[in-house]
């Protein structure tokens, strides 16, 4: 019986702890989310620094989904999951761009 | 449409003598092996025991059974290429028509990437792998056996199209737009798309199950940095099958779109771009040729290690090594298509990156070196393949660079120069390496020790052949010979040409001596049995079982402290312990659900590649509904009890005890 209360107590704990999380991410995401919103109705920078503004707030986004949504981080359970996106991330970037750049030089060459 | 689609009696190529004879040779070895079953009344012990079987040493030797069959075919394909081009010079015209001809190196193209390297991989890699990480089976057994009832599933597909309509004429890599429907209307792309794709999805979750495998069913204590090299290598295959078999997985579906629903992906009508599949397939095709040669590398550290008594050398180096070259293996692509006209900014980096996955190669190779190094080496089947793939594999690594220099590659692109090339490190890395791992790991598959005589003679054979098949290429390359040629009419390349199709006529003894080996060594297994499990003096803990090994692979779970954990144990006393008590062993249960959901899936691709669509739908209904029977099914394990461990384990180490004195 006591190992059932102390799996019990253990994963309230955990429950209070991913609330938490849940929520700062939620508060951060809504912050990351207005503030692009605000500088575009409201025109209050030059149109690059928007769009610099809006590039930098949406990465910063997706970070901040990784870490308190999809719990990635260096721990000793999470770090596997961490590389294997890490390493998913890089063959994307990798092989998407270096096609794009093959597929764009050999289109400007053709035309 | 009929009731059969586009299959009528006029698909059966019954105008081709060579064919019918092949087909009706092929017909009486079946039916003399099924007479043969019949007859020791084996069909049960094949059914029960192997084909719906989730013990992945079984499943090993299954692969490794079909690697060898589907090598009869891809060498046959072989030898015939060879004497139609020593037949058909100065303009005569040979004995195998130009359909035909193109026919056969697709399929020899193929069947030995796809249906003889991967299966013999994966097989030796099922073999050990759980073995080596001190595991009682893979992660997800019955996935294991789908996976490769898929694979099977394209070989019989391949394997049909001999005998029922064409294959495709293509070459192996299919490119639109002549495998498009406007110039290839016929049912051949389509068995290459169907084949390649059931076999690739086996493949793909073949990658899946080891991946976590090894990451969650290691023994305890073992640590990532302490699995077994050969682990290792295998593991960084499977992290490139599962980040590049997707890609196969999505350009052959978008041709497949392209050829039946009117898409226009890489046609030049509506917009497509042909380059685009060119870029996809090679964005696979690089990765798959690292796939194929890593677990290789893996395999030659082991024989090494063992065969010189000492420790890998560089054990560190040798890992990251393969993670360097599984890296740069996903940005070295383009120089399959050097030619294709991108700028010269894309060709130079591409070129670069490929001199630099040579320094990792060449690693490996020094690690090696000084493992040898004032070692004693025993000079056994496994070494002597090792010793010729590291001479024969420096030859191809080094033309390999020569074609990555960009204007270099301009000269020599399709030219033989890159055939000698590519079968240099194919056969000198990757076929050798799986010889030396098959030499190696069969005593520990099936309990006694290949014929050491007849292995040498069949290791000269294939050394001294390819030498003599394929350095004639790399000078008809310089010549100025194209590949895919039927006939020719130059009279400066007779010479070479001859000279080629001796050498694959070595190669073809050395075949023969191989089989020769199996027969011999299975007549006389009595006194080549081994009864310890550990013939080498072995450093990792396959050879801490029997030979087979136990059903459950171990008794107890091992508990690991050492690269070597195998050697470590026989130092410390450790191994061999008897145990009074035993706990209950908790295995999965064979199941026919694999075999039956691959049969389903066969009929579907064969129905889907004549248009038959009653046929597809039947065949994916029932692979579906075997699917739902087989996650609603709660019963799939049973414990192995106690009593029944300690009689295998003490019958086991009563031999150990008597073959060790």
């Amino acid at each position: 019986m006591s190992q059932v209360d102390t799996l019990d107590s253990h994963s309230s704990a955990d429950l209070m702890a991913s609330v938490k999380s849940y929520l700062v991410g939620f508060i951060m995401s809504v912050v990351l989310t207005a503030i692009p919103f605000w500088a575009v109705i409201t025109h209050h920078f030059d149109t690059p620094i928007t769009l610099a503004l809006v590039l930098v707030t949406a990465i910063v986004q997706i970070v901040v989904h990784l870490k308190y949504f999809l719990h990635l981080d260096f721990s000793e359970e999470g770090k596997l999951n961490t590389f294997s996106f890490l390493f998913t991330a890089l063959i994307i970037v990798m092989v998407v761009g270096l096609s794009v750049w093959i597929i764009y030089a050999a289109n400007d060459l053709m035309m | 449409m009929s009731f059969l689609g586009k299959l009528t009696l006029e698909s059966i190529p019954y105008h081709e003598p060579i064919i019918m004879v092949t087909l009706a040779v092929v017909a009486v070895i079946g039916v003399i092996i099924a007479a043969l079953i019949t007859k020791y009344k084996k069909w049960g012990v094949l059914w029960n025991d192997w084909f719906t079987s989730v013990d992945h040493k079984r499943l090993g030797i299954m692969y490794i059974v079909l690697a060898l069959v589907m090598l009869i075919r891809g060498f046959s394909d072989a030898i015939m290429m060879r004497t139609q081009q020593a037949l058909a010079i100065n303009g005569a015209a040979g004995y195998l028509p130009p359909e035909h001809y193109d026919q056969i190196f697709t399929a020899h193209g193929v069947i030995m990437i796809i249906f003889m390297a991967m299966p013999f991989m994966i097989g030796l890699m099922n073999l050990v792998v759980p073995l080596q990480i001190g595991a009682r089976d893979v992660a997800f057994p019955f996935l294991n056996n789908l996976s490769f009832w898929l694979t099977a599933s394209g070989a019989v597909l391949i394997n049909i199209s001999l005998g029922l309509g064409e294959f495709a004429k293509t070459g192996w890599v299919a490119y639109p737009p002549l495998s498009e429907l406007s110039f290839s209307p016929g049912v051949g792309v389509d068995y290459y798309i169907w084949a390649l794709q059931i076999s690739g999805i086996g493949t793909t979750l073949t990658g899946v199950n080891f991946i976590a495998t090894v990451l969650k069913m290691r023994a305890p204590g073992m640590k990532l940095m302490q699995m077994p090299i050969f682990t290792w290598t295998c593991t960084w295959a499977n992290i490139l099958i599962v980040a590049s078999f997707p890609i196969l997985t999505a350009v052959l579906a978008m041709l497949t779109l392209d050829r039946y629903l009117g898409f226009h992906f890489f046609t030049n009508a509506g917009g497509g771009n042909a380059m685009m599949y060119i870029n996809l397939f090679w964005a696979w095709g690089h990765p798959e040729v690292y796939i194929l040669i890593l677990p290789a590398f893996g395999i030659f550290s082991e024989v090494i290690s063992t065969f010189t008594s000492k420790r890998l050398f560089g054990y560190k180096s040798m890992v990251w090594a393969s993670g360097a070259i599984s890296i740069l293996g996903f940005i070295v692509w383009l120089h399959h298509f050097f030619t294709m006209g991108s700028s010269a900014n894309v060709n130079a980096f591409f070129g670069v990156m490929t001199m630099v996955i040579a320094v990792p190669t060449g690693v490996k190779l020094f690690n090696w070196l000084f493992t040898i190094y004032r070692g004693r080496l025993r000079l056994t089947v496994p070494v002597l393949w090792t010793l010729g793939f590291m001479t024969t594999f420096t030859i191809g690594g080094m033309t390999g660079v020569l074609l990555a220099v960009p204007g270099a590659d301009y000269v020599l692109h399709n030219s033989l120069f890159l055939i000698a090339h590519f079968h240099n490190t194919i056969i000198g890395g990757a076929v050798f390496g799986y010889l030396a791992g098959f030499a190696y790991w069969f005593p520990k598959a099936m309990g006694f020790k290949l014929n050491e005589r007849l292995g040498k003679a069949a290791f000269w054979c294939w050394q001294v052949g390819f030498y003599v098949a394929f350095m004639p290429l790399y000078v008809l390359g310089f010549l100025g010979m194209t590949r895919r040629i039927s006939h020719t009419d130059n009279p400066d390349w007779n010479f070479w040409i001859y000279f080629a199709a001796v050498g694959a006529f070595i190669i073809f003894a050395g075949i023969i001596l191989q089989f020769v080996q199996l027969y011999v060594s299975f007549r006389d297994r009595e006194q080549n049995l081994d009864t310890t499990g550990d013939p080498w003096n072995g450093h990792t803990l396959e050879w801490s079982t029997s030979s087979p090994p136990q059903f459950y692979n171990f008794a107890k779970d091992p508990h690991v402290s050492d690269i070597d954990c195998f050697t470590d144990m026989k130092e410390k006393g450790e191994a061999y312990q008897r145990h009074d008590n035993y706990e209950p062993i908790h295995m999965p249960k064979n199941t026919a659900s694999g075999i039956l959901m691959a049969i389903g899936i066969t009929a579907a691709g064969f129905a889907a590649i004549w248009h038959i669509l009653w046929l597809a739908i039947v065949g994916m209904l029932g692979a579906f509904v075997v699917f739902l029977f087989r996650a609603y099914s709660n019963d799939h394990d049973y414990y192995v009890q106690p009593d029944e461990v300690a009689k295998i384990e003490n019958t086991h180490l009563d031999k150990v005890a008597r073959g060790l004195i």
